[in-house]
């Protein structure tokens, strides 16, 4: 066993605890699909965190195409001939900064989301809105060295779904950030300001604090926004902080 | 006008952005395939190990259960691990015969599936603790995604000395955190299966 033993000793950060009451909880009635699918048992707390979880993966390897941020261009499909997506032409736009306002260079952001009909291009989604033979509906790119990420696409649209009775997403987003570790790791749903779908979605309302809710709401930017061309939204992403390590022990 | 930024009262700090579930349609975004896109120039996906990667090749596979016993047919599943010398390498890299970060989906028959190598002891706290997959699991309904283990069930001595897989307060619960070594085709294939909730329901990590 001894020559699959780790030698290197290695310096990992360790991150301000997740704050699990101002998070979602797990079993949430209001929001039907968590009620079988969140666990009964307490989580098993580790009072320190081993170099597992806080290490994780890096990105610069992985080879981003050209229009992998940019909605409106990759899915034409004739290529660059194709009409455009049909919809809001907004440009999405911010920076992913952990808790103590550091920014997270380098960190892999994903995205993904419908049409303007509020249609996902996805086998099981049988909405009647239609697809849009221009627009596939999702985006990557890697944060710049100050923390930056940027998309072009189209605004959502919202659309139903069996909860309730008569029950709409607002339009959103889904986002998806790496930061500096697999403690790091988040998935949220960015939301417009102004939609007043928000305070009625079942989503949403897992959140208890309606400041919670607001951390997941993208701005207008009008100094973003091009004349003649699209608007711009805002969303900045606050991940775990990373703390220093002051004294070994 | 609507602020993104919150202050985290006791600490001062900011409040970590909320989380929300990835919802049904999570292969769009990070599963293409299984979404029916075809591939981008790179993808993330279930292969973490090539032919020519060190190390005793497997196969870790498993399905993921609800609290009623039916399968959870789009849960997305995140693997981090060592390689086989028990060192984490950050860069991911689909030209390199091993990175430790990989994708699988539970798509069609209900099973994720990774090709991958069996990785090494990582040390902790002056002990080592027992090979083990980092497991991050994502899904509609599940609103902040849960974290778990992986051990192996042929790692017994290792597992019985692993400082994490003890931090367990349940012997009996710390049977839901070892995969079962099954007849694989060629290489040897370890089940996993998650039971999110009821009867053998999975033990998840706070960290």
């Amino acid at each position: 066993m001894n020559q699959n033993t780790s030698k290197i000793s290695q310096n990992y950060p360790s991150f301000l605890p997740r704050d699990r009451s101002w998070q979602p909880a797990q079993y949430t009635p209001g929001y039907k699909t968590s009620v079988a699918r969140s666990p009964r048992q307490a989580f098993v707390s580790l009072q320190r965190a081993s170099a597992s979880e806080r290490s994780g993966p890096t990105f610069n390897g992985l080879e981003i195409g050209k229009f992998d941020n940019d909605l409106l261009m990759n899915f034409r499909t004739d290529g660059t001939q194709a009409g455009l997506p049909i919809g809001e032409r907004i440009i999405m736009h911010g920076r992913i900064i952990d808790q103590f306002g550091k920014p997270v260079p380098n960190t892999l952001v994903e995205m993904w989301q419908a049409n303007a009909g509020g249609r996902y291009r996805h086998k099981k989604d049988s909405y009647l809105a239609p697809l849009d033979p221009n627009f596939g509906g999702v985006g990557r790119c890697i944060t710049d060295a100050d923390g930056y990420y940027h998309f072009r696409t189209v605004r959502p649209g919202p659309y139903p779904w069996p909860n309730g009775i008569n029950t709409w997403r607002p339009a959103h987003i889904h986002v998806s950030v790496m930061g500096p570790s697999i403690s790091t790791r988040l998935i949220t749903q960015m939301y417009f300001e102004g939609d007043p779908l928000i305070p009625l979605c079942p989503i949403v309302q897992v959140l208890k604090d309606p400041e919670a809710v607001e951390t997941m709401i993208a701005r207008l930017d009008m100094s973003m926004s091009k004349p003649m061309d699209c608007l711009a939204y805002r969303f900045d992403v606050v991940v775990r902080g990373a703390l220093q390590t002051y004294f070994e022990e | 006008m609507y602020n993104q930024y919150k202050l985290q009262y006791e600490t001062g700090v900011l409040r970590e952005t909320a989380s929300q579930t990835a919802g049904p349609f999570v292969h769009i975004g990070l599963a293409l395939e299984i979404a029916g896109f075809e591939s981008r120039s790179d993808e993330i996906w279930q292969d973490l190990a090539k032919e020519n990667a060190e190390g005793e090749h497997i196969e870790l596979v498993g399905s993921v259960y609800d609290g009623n016993g039916d399968l959870v047919h789009d849960a997305l599943i995140e693997v981090w691990q060592a390689d086989s010398h028990g060192n984490y390498i950050a860069d991911f890299d689909n030209k390199k015969p091993f990175s430790g970060f990989g994708r699988s989906a539970c798509a069609m028959d209900g099973d994720f599936y990774f090709k991958t190598i069996k990785p090494g002891q990582v040390q902790f706290d002056g002990k080592l603790m027992a090979p083990h997959v980092n497991i991050a699991i994502f899904a509609r309904g599940i609103n902040l995604h849960l974290q778990t283990r992986a051990y192996f069930d042929d790692e017994q001595v290792a597992n019985e000395n692993c400082p994490i897989l003890n931090s367990v307060p349940s012997p009996v619960r710390r049977k839901t955190l070892v995969a079962v070594k099954e007849e694989g085709d060629a290489k040897p294939r370890y089940r996993f299966n998650i039971y999110l909730q009821g009867e053998g329901e999975t033990v998840f990590f706070d960290f």
